[in-house]
């Protein structure tokens, strides 16, 4: 998923304001009227900046937020979780639905082999305890798009519990330090997704897709959060974490990773605040603005007497703001029993292995954990370690889908130091894309073009602000390749030093003045007679060339 | 040649006296005369005549595909069948065609057997007396019978023979009365509380639970996952052994079937002596007075089925073997503990009947829950609907731990009970299937279906809590003229033992063969056209 708008520091945002360094503390906002008042209020406070959060006059009440997760990540197989019927993304609807996700009379759930597997890896990955014996259970409630009446999960023992996830928060002034921050991952569940429901208003009437019964994983988190930005650097990790282990796609836009929120807001040392649920947050940048809008809502709410309702919200794209979702009044009484028609699902490990057991029977947890591909955040310490860059900037790296590879394919072919790469990619190549709201995988230059330029840089067949026209060029998509603009253009650096000498000359006696200041220590007028120099070569000679030429013959 | 058995017909097949299309020909003859037994809810003469002329041509080509090629069979109508209707007995499936068979009946298919059709039962198998299908009553064949008859002219205060005729028990009544009734060889039941073995004893027949787990159950529309079992009725232990060597085995469909690979087929030997066989039998079997409520002998069992109980105790310890007491202490918890087990359950399994995907839908589109709850409404009977009520009452967060976990732990309880009478080195229980003969319909339904449920039930649904092999074999007449059966009970996927002790007892006991040709005068034709001496053979 590309994510431009990404940010994974708690940098200032309309009223919430998240404090690094122990939790965070929230301000009381500014009385706000309507919901349009409070979305237009959004651009008034924005540029605030963090530190100004900490400052609270005497007597006001400090607000410390809590926010914990569930996110539903489609697992990535080839057939759904209880049924041997196709998974893929945007088939026609309906075209792969078995009798069991149509739900007719007598079928049964199979358990596909590969979900399971992609959980225990999801678990391992999570640090999470994986449990040997788990159970599923039917989970009731009537709805179009369950055609069961039930869904298969596994309320009273999952999968795998007690892990955590460690992400990074950007703090300090320039938001250049990465702080590493835990979130305790409570269980990992395997359960069935359902159908899609598409309300067609007009004819009013509600469309079943039943292609979606496949697999999830149900990963929740403890309320260990504090803010949007928090929770949403939290999610940006987990996804990343799935798409290295290839358990899940992640792809919020496609709805293979979606996330609730669970949000309350209490004074430091009370008990909890009530917490309301807010869903439909279908992009990492709406779930920290949703978790942000809610904070506030609740304090203002109950800074204005209100009170807070156990419910659930759904948040709003287009007015920035999170509804109370009439359809889920009520309380809601799952009625949860065992799935009668699964059995125990049984997991081994090395020593628990039975001698001949049937490998496509089994599951082991200790050969999975031996293929587990790297986590994102060893590559990032990798990364690091062998090329020198600054935490944050493998942050960057990982969290620009392809931009990593991009990196890689770079470095492999360039001759040009680590240190430049990341510079290139990162300010460079990056801010071209973000400009056009571009994905890497959009880009009109190749990791072997940028290599290519790199190289002529690093050999200095050209000057630096030669590669950045070339650089233009090339995202010109002409199909010229880097030497090819290089020569049309002339941009080649003057090599010869006869030459380059005798238009030094010429600049000295064409400019008595300057060369009188040089001479008369003036600091500044060297610099001047080596742009002037280097106009004259149209940019392609080496300043630090030509102020050693000038240097010599002005005798300094 | 309708009163042999499988077996008997089978080598008749295979000896050319008779051809499959002669067969399923005289079979649907049969139905048709019998209709108003109600056993039948849909026939599948087409399908069933087809499948005649495949078998004739493998006969033909020496190409049989065994024991069960070109033998017309039925099926209970709450299993699936591919493109034949399928309800359940239930408005909810009115009209409803399964795309698929179930594993069951796919299996007796490739083994050649005629689909003769889709017998009767209580909506959603919710009952034990097959009467309460949307459908109507089954009528036991037996009410019909020379035997039956005989004695009730003997009796002067015998009323109006039409409207007084028998209920078959149930649920798996249609199925009964169909084997009863000569319409065909064997026929699938299910059975969650007794609702094969019930069935059998009232209609004389062999009534076979085999082992949780042994039985596909892919396609078995569910009462109870967790207790459901196809169940075989036959009309001796043979044929049940021989369809079950063709059903027996995992499915990969079914995750709760087992994978150890089954023996087959079932061939089951004679024995010649039972003096290495140690038969249980719950205490108190000959306490007649005091304490009779506890385990299994209760009140109203008939003096005629602890009469037939005991000798049949007696039978075994006079041929040798070994008969001793055993206690079952939690037996006694097994009705109310099913009631909250299955009532669950059935909530859980029927929240899919929602009127959206197949079956019925009531003509109200307000909303999608106003269409649900009158869909509902309209397509399930006070008792199914009874039971959802019940069963969400029990799953609900509030008293899912007073009701469902201690059930379960009940449920426990009553398996360790089992398990325990094993050990102490007993080989099979015996107990009694029902608490008497069949009923007269009329006097049946002055019990709601409940209390008949939970009456019925109580020799045979403590063993479907535990999951094990259970058959019901006809012992001998009553009083009235109508059969007994008592039941035995055997160790978890010892379903072939169980079987073998049960043959040895069959052949002890020379159960009568029923007498139709009364009933059937008009179409005695067919019966005397086929050797009636075979039909009363054994009398």
């Amino acid at each position: 998923m590309a994510a431009p708008m990404l940010r994974w520091g708690c940098r200032g945002r309309r009223w919430a304001f998240a404090r690094v360094d122990g939790g965070s503390c929230h301000r009381r906002g500014a009385p706000t009227g309507s919901t349009s008042n409070q979305i237009r209020g959004e651009s008034s406070v924005a540029q605030q900046p963090l530190h100004t959060a900490q400052k609270t006059r005497k007597g006001e009440h400090k607000w410390a937020a809590v926010v914990g997760l569930e996110i539903h990540a489609q697992i990535s197989s080839n057939s759904k979780l209880f049924s041997g019927s196709q998974v893929r993304f945007s088939a026609p609807p309906n075209s792969l639905v078995s009798f069991f996700d149509a739900s007719l009379p007598g079928t049964l759930p199979v358990l596909n082999r590969r979900c399971v597997e992609a959980a225990v890896m999801t678990g391992l990955a999570l640090n999470c305890h994986i449990n040997k014996k788990s159970l599923f259970d039917r989970k009731h409630y009537f709805y179009a798009d369950l055609p069961a009446g039930y869904q298969i999960t596994q309320q009273r023992l999952p999968i795998a519990v007690n892990g955590s996830l460690i992400y990074g928060v950007c703090a300090g002034k320039k938001q250049s330090q990465v702080i590493p921050k835990t979130v305790r991952i409570k269980q990992i569940q395997l359960e069935q997704d359902s159908g899609k429901s598409l309300h067609d208003n007009l004819r009013s009437q509600t469309l079943i897709d039943l292609n979606r019964a496949v697999g999830l994983l149900e990963v929740v988190l403890e309320p260990d959060m504090s803010c949007g930005e928090e929770a949403a650097t939290a999610v940006r990790e987990l996804q990343l974490i799935l798409q290295a282990l290839g358990t899940s796609q992640a792809n919020m836009a496609e709805g293979q990773l979606r996330v609730d929120a669970n949000i309350s807001v209490h004074h430091p040392g009370e008990p909890l605040g009530v917490r309301t649920e807010v869903k439909n947050l279908n992009s990492i940048r709406f779930l920290a603005k949703a978790i942000d809008y809610e904070i506030q809502r609740q304090i203002n709410e109950l800074e204005n007497g209100g009170e807070i309702l156990n419910e659930t919200r759904s948040f709003h794209h287009k007015l920035g703001c999170t509804m109370s979702m009439r359809d889920k009044e009520g309380k809601q009484d799952y009625r949860f029993m065992p799935e009668p028609n699964l059995p125990p699902l049984v997991l081994y490990d090395a020593t628990s292995l039975p001698a001949g057991a049937d490998p496509q029977q089994v599951i082991n947890i200790d050969q999975i954990r031996e293929t587990l591909p790297e986590l994102p955040s060893v590559t990032r310490e990798k990364l690091v370690q062998q090329y020198g860059m600054l935490l944050e900037h493998s942050f960057t790296l990982l969290n620009e889908v392809g931009l990593l590879e991009f990196f890689q394919n770079v470095i492999k072919e360039t001759r040009a130091e680590p240190k430049k790469v990341t510079s290139w990619v990162l300010n460079t190549f990056l801010g071209y894309l973000k400009q056009q709201n571009l994905a890497v995988s959009e880009s009109p230059v190749t990791p072997s073009a940028l290599a290519e330029l790199l190289d002529l840089l690093d050999s200095r067949t050209i000057s630096s602000s030669a590669a950045k026209q070339v650089f233009e060029e090339l995202w010109k998509r002409e199909g010229k390749t880097p030497g090819q603009i290089v020569s049309e253009k002339q941009l080649e650096l003057m090599q010869d030093q006869g030459a380059l000498e005798q238009l030094c000359h010429s600049v000295m006696e064409a400019h008595p003045q300057v060369v009188m200041d040089v001479k008369n220590r003036n600091p500044r007028a060297i610099n001047k007679l080596i742009g002037l120099v280097r106009k004259a070569t149209q940019s392609r000679a080496d300043p630090v060339m030509i102020k050693e030429i000038l240097e010599k013959k002005l005798s300094l | 040649m309708l009163g042999r058995s499988l077996r008997e017909v089978s080598a008749a097949l295979k000896q050319g006296q008779i051809t499959p299309t002669e067969l399923c020909q005289k079979c649907l003859s049969l139905i048709k005369k019998t209709k108003f037994l109600n056993a039948y809810i849909t026939v599948s003469e087409e399908v069933a005549l087809k499948q005649a002329e495949e078998s004739e041509k493998r006969y033909k080509n020496g190409q049989s595909l065994g024991d069960l090629d070109g033998i017309p069979i039925a099926v209970k109508d709450n299993f699936s069948t591919s493109g034949i209707e399928t309800t359940c007995a239930s408005n909810m499936l009115k009209g409803y065609i399964p795309p698929y068979n179930a594993t069951v009946v796919q299996k007796l298919l490739d083994q050649g057997a005629l689909l003769m059709g889709k017998t009767n039962l209580d909506e959603f198998a919710m009952g034990s007396g097959s009467t309460d299908g949307v459908f109507g009553p089954v009528k036991n064949p037996w009410s019909y019978s020379k035997q039956y008859r005989e004695k009730r002219k003997q009796n002067p205060h015998s009323e109006n023979e039409d409207s007084d005729w028998l209920i078959t028990g149930g649920s798996s009544g249609g199925s009964a009365a169909a084997v009863s009734a000569f319409t065909c060889y064997a026929a699938l039941g299910s059975d969650t509380g007794g609702s094969t073995r019930n069935p059998a004893a009232h209609c004389g027949l062999v009534g076979f639970k085999p082992s949780y787990g042994l039985v596909s159950r892919h396609g078995l529309i569910p009462l109870v996952n967790s207790m459901d079992v196809p169940g075989i009725l036959t009309r001796c232990v043979d044929d049940a052994a021989i369809v079950l060597g063709a059903l027996a085995g995992p499915d990969p469909r079914d995750s709760t079937t087992v994978h150890e690979p089954i023996n087959k087929p079932f061939m089951l030997p004679s024995l010649a002596d039972v003096s290495k066989l140690c038969i249980g039998i719950p205490k108190f079997q000959f306490c007649i007075l005091t304490f009779c409520y506890k385990e299994y002998l209760v009140p109203e069992l008939s003096s005629e089925v602890q009469s037939l109980w005991s000798k049949a105790a007696d039978l075994f310890e006079s041929e040798g073997a070994k008969v001793i007491e055993v206690s079952l202490p939690h037996t006694s918890y097994s009705i109310v503990c099913y009631h909250v087990l299955c009532t669950s359950e059935v909530a859980s399994n029927m929240a899919r009947f929602d009127g959206l995907q197949y079956g019925h839908r009531c003509d109200i589109d307000v909303s999608t829950e106003a269409m649900y709850a009158a869909t509902r409404r309209e397509g399930f009977n006070d008792v199914v609907r009874g039971r959802i009520l019940s069963g969400n009452f029990f799953l609900l967060k509030e008293n899912y731990e007073n009701y469902f976990v201690k059930a379960q732990k009940v449920r426990r309880l009553i398996a360790n009970d089992f398990v325990n009478a094993f050990n102490s080195g007993v080989d099979v229980l015996l107990t009694p299937t029902t608490l008497s003969e069949a009923v007269p319909y009329l006097e049946f339904i002055k019990e709601d279906n409940r209390t008949r449920s939970a009456q019925d039930d109580i020799f045979t649904q403590a063993v479907n809590m535990a999951g094990l092999p259970a058959v019901s074999i006809p012992v001998a007449l009553s009083n009235q003229g109508l059969p007994i059966g008592l039941q035995f009970i055997g160790r978890a996927f010892c379903d072939q033992q169980l079987l073998t002790v049960a043959k040895w007892f069959e052949k002890q006991v020379q159960f009568p063969v029923i007498q139709l040709q009364e009933l059937m005068d008009d179409c005695s034709a067919v019966l005397e056209n086929e050797k009636l001496a075979s039909v009363s053979l054994k009398q």
